[in-house]
């Protein structure tokens, strides 16, 4: 699947295209298919968020898993830091970057 | 220290001003990112892995305890509770919210800071010896040349839009603690036979994708003349820069394709040229800048003697405490290197401690290394044990400076969008697997130093140790390099050979130590050794 991420303008979060509006979680990403550019451009011309980009993901039962490592990162947060991450007290966090 | 006077505090003021405006643009919509992109860099602006972050100056290292303490206040009131030190001397907040920013920029410009040219193709932070003003080796401070560089060139025009990032270091000790050789130019003061003071000019150093050490292009440029020699360098560096291929637009490539004689040649022509404008910086002018570098009063008459009967205060004063110029003085390295911690960070409440320490006991004054340490840099032999304890009590009293543990690494995939490799996580594991402090002294002064990609901001290429983080196909992989210092004996690491995983690079660290414990001579470090018997006893260690 291919889902669409980038931060959000005033504030940097990170945050994922859920079909209607934007989230901080990865798991409420929607597939955008062959969509993703096109929302991309009407999302960044409406200053809804910074720097869109289309990347792969896998489906699981949890919700979408990125591709790449340096997304993941991007989804729950540094890896040195779990107090700061999106799931600070899912001992399982971790593993799903890795 | 430097302080401000009303132009300079007018121009930041302006800048913050500046700034909030066309923060407010990009809000709006007015700017677009493209067209706000090169505005928020020139405010050390960037926009990182999980949020922007923000990188602020600390001119050659140099601050106060209000300045401290501003740091502190901004690590709790707009980031997380803390900010991260930097190789360049700086701190880099990590969580930052562009609408804050302007706030941020404002709160700085109190206290004398800013974040300008921390970031783009400018002058960056003119960096210097972490002891300057109270080595017991220099020959004088470096710092009013650091400053008076730090004012030539900020907002210069001729520097405003050069091809790439530029560099500058400036020392005045033999023992080379700010890395000269590996700098666009590197400045050392020294004294030639007729006593006068001058700088050897290094150009042409530096890391990243393709490393050099500098090679000497001058051996004595008298002090009065630094600007204009190193405009002429920049000049003739801008005038034939690849700009045409962004990875071959530093100077250090220019210096290796023209060669060190024909780059000199260049040099030297037109810093005539420039002499005869008489572009140089006056001698009152220096003078004006000296004056804020004047001695603190140091009492005289004090013990030498350090009661050591507490054997772990004796342990931290033997590894992290050093000669001071002044009797009765000593320098203080608070190592922010813990077992476990991440290199170089801090929580905002320790900042705080070591704002109020500085105050205390060392003259209002801190230096950053740029092995993400702070120094303390005069203080009381009598406080040592005083001030030993309430940093002990904060978790600041590691005592590894220069040890395997004492490890500079660059935020890596945790932070960096540019990264291709974690680099704290492995910090962590070495620091992990040689946490015996026993241990880490029997193996001596290991420079040990980890980058998350090829940029080198963890400059792994002047490690006795070096590890850099690559991407193979989508995991990170870690290759392991050998030999290289950033010290007055520069020179480039090499790599061992194929890449390990993150356990498997600790576990080579390991066998590479065992070669230099089993090999060694007496008083030789790991790096001496390695150069002695060569690559192939750790080669045949690691992979054999």
């Amino acid at each position: 699947m291919k889902i669409l991420t980038g931060n959000d303008l005033p504030t940097g979060a990170v945050v994922w295209w859920t079909g209607r509006d934007w989230s901080l979680h990865v798991e409420d990403a929607a597939d955008v298919d062959e969509q993703g550019e096109a929302i991309a451009r009407a999302e960044e011309g409406a200053r809804r968020v910074n720097g869109p980009y289309v990347i792969d993901a896998t489906a699981t039962p949890e919700g979408p898993r990125p591709a790449h490592i340096k997304d993941r990162i991007r989804a729950l947060g540094p890896t040195v830091r779990t107090d700061l991450t999106l799931k600070p007290a899912d001992p399982n966090a971790g593993s799903w970057v890795i | 220290m430097y302080k401000y006077d009303q132009y300079d505090q007018a121009i930041v003021d302006a800048r913050v001003a500046e700034f909030r405006d066309q923060t407010a643009r990009r809000l709006s919509g007015a700017l677009s990112e493209d067209q706000f992109k090169p505005l928020r860099l020139k405010n050390g602006l960037y926009l990182q892995l999980h949020a922007y972050m923000l990188r602020v100056a600390i001119p050659y290292g140099t601050l106060d305890s209000r300045q401290m303490r501003m740091l502190g206040h901004i690590a709790r009131k707009y980031d997380r509770g803390y900010g991260h030190f930097t190789t360049r001397q700086n701190i880099q907040y990590n969580w930052i919210k562009l609408e804050q920013a302007p706030d941020i920029l404002a709160d700085l410009a109190t206290v004398e800071m800013h974040a300008i040219q921390t970031s783009g193709e400018s002058i960056r932070n003119v960096s210097s010896d972490q002891y300057a003003g109270a080595a017991a080796d220099e020959i004088c401070d470096p710092r009013p040349w650091a400053e008076l560089i730090r004012q030539a060139t900020t907002f210069h025009p001729e520097f405003s839009y050069l091809p790439r990032k530029f560099k500058i270091a400036v020392t005045a000790a033999d023992e080379d603690r700010a890395a000269i050789r590996l700098h666009d130019i590197g400045l050392k003061l020294v004294r030639n036979d007729a006593g006068e003071l001058g700088f050897e000019v290094y150009i042409g150093g530096g890391m990243g994708r393709t490393p050099f050490v500098a090679p000497l292009i001058r051996p004595f440029l008298p002090v009065d003349n630094l600007f204009s020699y190193c405009e002429a360098a920049l000049r003739v560096w801008n005038r034939w820069a690849r700009r045409d291929n962004i990875h071959k637009q530093r100077i250090k490539i220019l210096v290796h394709d023209l060669g060190q004689e024909e780059f000199t040649r260049q040099v030297e022509v037109e810093w005539q040229a420039i002499l005869a404008n008489n572009s140089d910086v006056p001698r009152a002018e220096f003078d004006r800048i000296a004056a804020f570098f004047e001695p603190p009063p140091f009492e005289t008459g004090l013990p030498e003697d350090v009661d050591r009967s507490d054997p772990d205060f004796a342990v931290w004063l033997d590894q992290n405490v050093r000669a001071h110029k002044a009797p009765g003085y000593a320098i203080v390295n608070i190592s922010l290197k813990p077992t476990g911690g991440i290199p170089g960070d801090a929580s905002a409440d320790q900042i705080d401690l070591m704002a109020d320490l500085a105050e205390r006991y060392s003259f209002d004054e801190l230096r950053v290394t740029h092995a993400q340490n702070i120094v303390l840099p005069h203080v009381k032999k009598a406080d040592l044990y005083t001030l030993w304890q309430a940093l002990d009590a904060a978790g600041l009293a590691s005592a590894n400076l220069d040890l395997i543990s004492d490890i500079i690494a660059c935020p890596g995939l945790d932070y960096c969008s540019l990264a291709n490799a974690r680099s704290i996580p492995v910090a962590q594991k070495i620091a992990g697997r040689f946490a015996d402090l026993g241990r880490q002294k029997e193996l001596g002064e290991l420079k040990l130093k980890i980058s998350g990609c090829i940029n080198a901001c963890g400059h792994h290429h002047a490690g006795h140790i070096g590890i850099l983080g690559v991407d193979r196909k989508g995991t990170e992989n870690y290759q392991l390099l050998l030999g290289g210092s950033g010290a007055e004996d520069a020179s480039l690491a090499k790599i061992t050979g194929p890449g390990f995983s993150e356990d498997g690079v600790v576990d080579a660290v390991e066998k590479a130590t065992n070669v230099y414990l089993r090999e060694r001579q007496d008083g030789e470090r790991f790096v001496d050794t390695y150069r002695r018997v060569g690559m192939e006893p750790f080669k045949e260690a690691i992979y054999g």
